[in-house]
């Protein structure tokens, strides 16, 4: 829409019921209203969406990146209506948004592809005789799908079974399709796709690649253009195949073929995505090119602005994918909620925040959990990656939980810093799952005075009253507090001295740390210097009068505690309280609806049985209960939608 | 009894006068110091080292130590600590029972540098039990508090009257409720219940202003587990007859609870500053770093479009509030009204929100009664009253009609009605019926009156409205969407001045604190009387 009113083409959204208020609703030029907040009876109701297009005399659709942008029905409806459909011919979607019938024609155009069975699996006994014939790994996905939803990966015989049941399932209630296909599964692949446009004229060229390797299920979360993988032979020969494959199906508009590069530099091709694709702006950062402007010319039967020898690559650019999910929990799990306040950090140079969100959205159960897109771009790898540290050290979500200290963590990690990754990076690097940030011994002193600097500061506000003249205001102002901090179970006394804007921290009557910032316990993020180190910023999350701190430092939200020592020492009186058991009771990990539950009161249930099936962000979860017993009492139903934390059952 | 004592003290003091001025000694001079050392050096002890063990197993803290940690470090100046118990009988004369102080120590100290008298009863002293010699020392800090003019906390923790005393202790008690009730409306008074607190002792916390518990180690019943099973044969243990968790949810007795004594004490601190030293001082206002001017886009998106679809009134108060900071009272009691302190561009003020997440924000019973004691309390120590208006109307039913909706309801309306600080009312979305002249109307002296655009001022919802007008005729749909056309908007009581304007929700923190501001000077007063009689 941003490129429309460049362009001077005004703009109409349609929006559910649920996003009455969203960007983009207000955003465009006239807004209609297509339906209730489930995407079925919304932004996936074709009827109503063309009785729109009629209503407001649009003469162009562009489809956005999911719902109806790869559905062919879609396209051809429009073209019944004479209506431009910004994006490639009915034909191409087609052919390519039907993983079996695009693998052929990729093959027939000499695009190098993964072995795997070229047809449609019957049932589950037949996905295990292919997955036999095949050899496992194989994996297991929907013919119609995308995105990594219906998606699965299996290992033996049960998983294949299990996954067929659930990517069956879900491929019928995301895409209305519920035919699967099975191929080999490609170990330690790299994600890497190329991006290309096309006009009606036969041009088609490649805009460079893009590193999509930084993955969690099957979802990208970390993109980067260009890769440190490719070298220019490699990605000349990636490119010229997408370019062939394109040909092959008479595209015209913006296109990415995906492909899976193993260690040896070897690509198979994957899919073709019909559509643009979430991370275009890391290549439109590296071209220079704007695709969206290039796609509404192209569909308005102009051509390319430009030819193969136009695009180069230019500097670094790094896209992260801001999620509304807990990383604590199988690397996100979705996470719900108001945005209680947002600011994105675009006062950094270099920063692009692509979102449909503002402070006040509500992020429901109802679409994915994406909050924006966070780009950076660099003179070079280092120069963008860092921008991205601080852009999301500056990134303040509150309201929801959110995945910025994975996509932190990840930037920091040693092997991507060098390139060496692959599509398991996440499970390779966090086996146990993510934790968040590893705190170095330096870290923690440094934390520590922070907090201190903070409670320092906070004491301070404290008693500043403005108009409590009648009895005198006594004692004297602090210029100095002894407290104690805890972080992490570690303990340590600190001695706070003020001067001015700076705090001197003691840290066990030895290391002495220098915090100085511009305070304001009003702002949501504190830029502030360490013994005149060089600035970044940390985010008070929360604060209370009893010492307790949550500061996001390095992406990572940690919990601190800073109190007297008075306190501290009378702390030690106090009764440790016992936290419920959690062993014998099953809750959900996040808000959701519940598809079935597979066992009554009174069964015995084994360690890792599942007893639970909740979806949520369109995603099938199933839940296990953690140890063997008996059903004592089971909390909810089918059909019934549950918060975060909310009770499913109880063992005996 | 009292007056072997008295006569034997004399005694005893004309004695030692008597000695140091015939004899000039200065040896007689240094026992006295001596003397002096030690009775201090005692009264720190409360009871003994074993008993300060005892409670501290028990998790809980001393008298001392929980002083120290409500007032600023050194602040705190005692009262009485010479002062004795004079019980003669059952062997309380004895010099082992005479320890100085008593069970309870009194004095004032500073709270973030500001006044404020303090009483904190010793367990370690025959079980914090009120002496007559206790009482005294109570009555003592609180008389001179309320001529300074500055607020009364106690600590409670005490197994209740000194039964050796009998009746004595009886009347230090009523000493007690007298001055309590003198001093309500003049300083505020807060109770921390950290122990037992059984009996008539209840009624202490009872008629101050605020009673805080401490979770798992405090209770509060007129009648112990013990009776309760002889009277009536139930079986009840200490914490579900009068624990933290009955107190706070469902008799209403208690406004809020914390986790443990420090916690407590910290949270105690935070929570003073909100409130004005006496009804002679204005709200307190804060340094505050977050601009008067700031906008709440937050508030745009808040209210759903569905009108029957919940959201949280919590959200929209943090939304206002400086740094998000809300301190509400009675947080887990009546939840269908939010109430509680807030701060506009540093000034104190308190907030009265229907909740629609909970009986879609009625107001019954609980809730009327809630929400007109937190309105008098603001309307006594001048804090001024912002209303968030989302109310449906009064709970229907019998149990709620039976119960008596009508005398407590008007509890509300009555608070309402006679406060005479600022009142800033804002209707977020519904304002029915006789709950939207209750909810700080125009027509109750409400100083500044807005409304959001979903705002619906009307008799009752469209539903039934409808029902009543059209009685029966066909076509209820086409009636429903008239009437809604033509009240379930802000205009048919914005063309009617009862609303002063229709504002944009993200603006309503920055036209809050500018009205605050010229309301500051606000003078109003209610006709001379004895006292009112409200609907009790």
């Amino acid at each position: 829409m941003r490129t429309c009113r460049d362009m001077g083409i005004a703009t109409v959204a349609i929006h559910s019921e649920a996003d009455n208020n969203s960007v983009h609703t207000l955003m465009a030029d006239e807004a209609v209203c297509v339906g209730p907040a489930p995407s079925s009876q919304s932004y996936l109701n074709m009827p109503v969406i063309v009785e729109a297009i009629k209503a407001t005399g649009a003469q162009a659709v562009h489809p956005g990146y999911g719902f109806l942008s790869e559905n062919k029905e879609f396209a051809k409806f429009l073209a019944a209506n004479n209506t431009a459909f910004i994006g490639p011919g009915t034909f191409a979607i087609d052919a390519m948004g039907d993983k079996l019938k695009s693998k052929q024609i990729a093959m027939n155009a000499k695009v190098n592809t993964i072995p795997g069975f070229d047809g449609v699996v019957e049932d589950a006994d037949h996905a295990v005789k292919i997955a036999g014939e095949i050899g496992y790994p194989v994996m297991i996905k929907a013919s119609a799908g995308g995105g990594g939803k219906g998606m699965r990966i299996a290992w033996n015989e049960k998983e294949t079974r299990d996954g067929f049941r659930f990517s069956s399932q879900e491929a019928a209630s995301s895409f209305g399709d519920d035919r699967l296909l099975v191929e080999k599964f490609i170990d330690t692949p790299r994600h890497i796709e190329m991006q290309i446009i096309a006009d009606s004229f036969g041009n088609t060229l490649w805009l460079n690649e893009r590193e999509c390797s930084i993955q969690r299920r099957n979802q990208k979360v970390v993109e980067e253009a260009p890769s440190t993988f490719l070298d220019a032979n490699t990605r000349r020969a990636m490119g010229e195949q997408a370019v062939a494959l394109a040909k092959a199906v008479n595209y015209k508009s913006a296109g990415t073929v995906e492909f899976l590069v193993d260690s040896k530099k070897n690509f198979y091709f994957l899919e073709m995505n019909t559509r643009l694709q979430v991370e275009h702006p890391v290549t439109e950062y590296i071209t220079g090119l704007d695709l969206v402007r290039e796609m509404i010319m192209v569909a308005a039967g102009h051509p390319l602005s430009i030819t193969q020898e136009d695009v180069g690559i230019n500097g670094w650019a790094v896209e992260c994918r801001v999620y509304a999910e807990n990383p604590y929990k199988s690397f996100g799990l979705p996470s719900i909620g108001r945005l209680s306040r947002y600011v994105e950090p675009t006062h950094i140079p270099n920063v692009r925040v692509d979102s449909g969100v503002r402070e006040g959205s509500e992020i429901s159960m109802y679409y994915d959990p994406m909050i924006s897109k966070l780009v950076t771009y660099g003179k070079d790898r280092t120069e963008a990656l860092s921008s991205m540290c601080s852009a999301l050290d500056n990134y303040v979500i509150r309201g929801v939980t959110h995945n910025v200290p994975l996509c932190h963590e990840v930037l920091r990690h040693p092997d991507f810093i060098k390139g060496d990754i692959s599509t398991n990076f996440l499970n390779e690097v966090y086996p146990d799952g993510f934790t968040g940030k590893q705190l170095s011994s330096e870290e923690h002193k440094h934390l520590c005075a922070i907090a201190c600097a903070f409670h320092a500061r906070q004491q301070l506000m404290q008693q500043t009253f403005l108009n409590q003249t009648r009895l005198p205001q006594m004692g004297k102002v602090m210029d100095s507090l002894e407290v104690q901090v805890k972080l992490e179970e570690k303990t340590v006394t600190a001695l706070v001295k003020s001067n001015d804007n700076a705090y001197e921290v003691s840290l066990n009557g030895s290391d002495v740390i220098n915090v100085s910032s511009d305070w304001s316990l009003s702002s949501p993020t504190q830029t502030l210097s360490v013994n005149s180190g060089s600035p970044f910023t940390v985010q008070c999350v929360n604060s209370s009068a009893t010492g307790s701190y949550q500061i996001q430092f390095d992406g990572t939200v940690f919990d601190l505690e800073v109190i007297s020592l008075t306190a501290a020492n009378l702390r030690a009186h106090m009764p440790v309280k016992v936290p419920e058991d959690q062993s014998s009771v099953l809750r959900s990990p996040m808000p959701g609806t519940v598809l079935s539950v597979s066992c009554a009161v009174g069964d015995k249930v084994a360690e890792g049985q599942e007893v639970c099936v909740i979806e949520a962000m369109k995603m099938q979860n199933s839940l296990c209960v953690s140890r063997d017993g008996r059903v004592k009492s089971i909390h909810c139903k089918e059909k019934e939608s549950l918060g975060e934390g909310d009770l499913i059952l109880e063992l005996e | 009894m009292l007056r072997p004592l008295l006569r034997k003290s004399l005694q005893s003091l004309w004695y030692t006068t008597s000695v140091s001025q015939s004899r000039c000694s200065s040896q007689a001079t240094v026992s006295i110091q001596e003397n002096i050392k030690n009775k201090r050096k005692r009264a720190q002890l409360g009871g003994g080292q074993k008993r300060i063990d005892a409670q501290h197993k028990k998790g809980k803290l001393t008298a001392r130590e929980r002083i120290n940690l409500l007032l600023d470090l050194g602040s705190f100046i005692e009262f009485d600590m010479f002062v004795e118990q004079r019980c003669t009988d059952f062997g309380m004369d004895a010099d082992e029972n005479k320890l100085p102080g008593d069970s309870v120590v009194t004095g004032h100290g500073l709270i973030h540098g500001r006044q404020a008298y303090v009483f904190s009863q010793d367990f370690t002293v025959f079980g914090g039990s009120l002496s007559s010699a206790h009482a005294q020392k109570i009555c003592k800090i609180m008389d001179q508090a309320m001529m300074v003019g500055a607020p009364v906390i106690g600590l409670n923790d005490s197994g209740g009257a000194r039964i050796q005393e009998g009746v004595e202790s009886l009347a230090g008690y009523a000493d007690i409720f007298q001055r309590n009730v003198m001093a309500s409306g003049v300083v505020p008074q807060i109770s921390l219940i950290m122990g037992p607190c059984a009996g008539g002792a209840v009624y202490s916390p009872a008629l101050t202003d605020f009673t805080f518990m401490v979770k798992d180690t405090s209770y509060l019943f007129i009648t112990g587990p013990d009776v309760v099973k002889s009277v009536t044969d139930e079986d009840v243990t200490p914490e579900e007859l009068g624990g933290a968790k009955p107190h706070t949810s469902v008799s209403g007795v208690a406004h809020d609870a914390f986790e443990d004594d420090v916690d407590a004490l910290l949270k105690l601190r935070q929570f003073y500053n909100y409130l004005p030293l006496s009804n002679r001082d204005p709200a307190p206002i804060m340094a505050t770093e977050d601009s008067a001017e700031r906008s709440c886009p937050v508030l745009d998106d808040l209210i759903p479009n569905e009108s029957t679809k919940a959201y949280d009134m919590h959200d929209v108060i943090r939304a206002l509030a400086d740094n998000h900071d809300f301190w509400e009272i009675m947080p887990t009691y009546a939840k269908n009204i939010v109430v509680g302190f807030s701060r506009m561009n540093g000034r104190t003020v308190g907030f009265v929100g229907n909740q629609p997440k909970v009986k879609s924000g009625c107001l019954d019973i609980n809730a009327s009664v809630k929400g007109a004691r937190f309105v008098r309390f603001c309307d006594s120590f001048n804090i001024p009253l912002i209303t968030l208006v989302d109310v449906p109307g009064f709970l229907p039913g019998t149990d709620q009609e039976h119960g008596g909706i009508i005398r407590h309801g008007a509890k509300l309306l009555y608070a309402y009605a006679e406060a005479t600080v600022p009142k800033i009312t804002v209707i977020t979305r519904k304002a029915y019926g006789g709950a939207y002249d209750v909810m700080s109307s125009k027509h109750l002296r409400g100083d500044i009156n807005y409304a959001w655009p979903t705002a619906e001022v009307a008799v009752m919802g469209a539903k039934g409205a409808v029902q009543i007008i059209f009685r029966g005729k066909d076509g209820q749909a086409e009636q429903e969407a008239e009437y809604i056309e033509k009240f379930a908007n802000p205009y048919p009581a914005a063309i009617r001045g009862y609303i002063d304007d229709i504002i944009e929700p993200r603006v309503t923190r920055s036209r809050i604190c500018r009205d605050l501001n010229i309301l500051a000077s606000k003078q109003q007063s209610n006709p001379w009387k004895k006292h009112a009689n409200m609907p009790l």
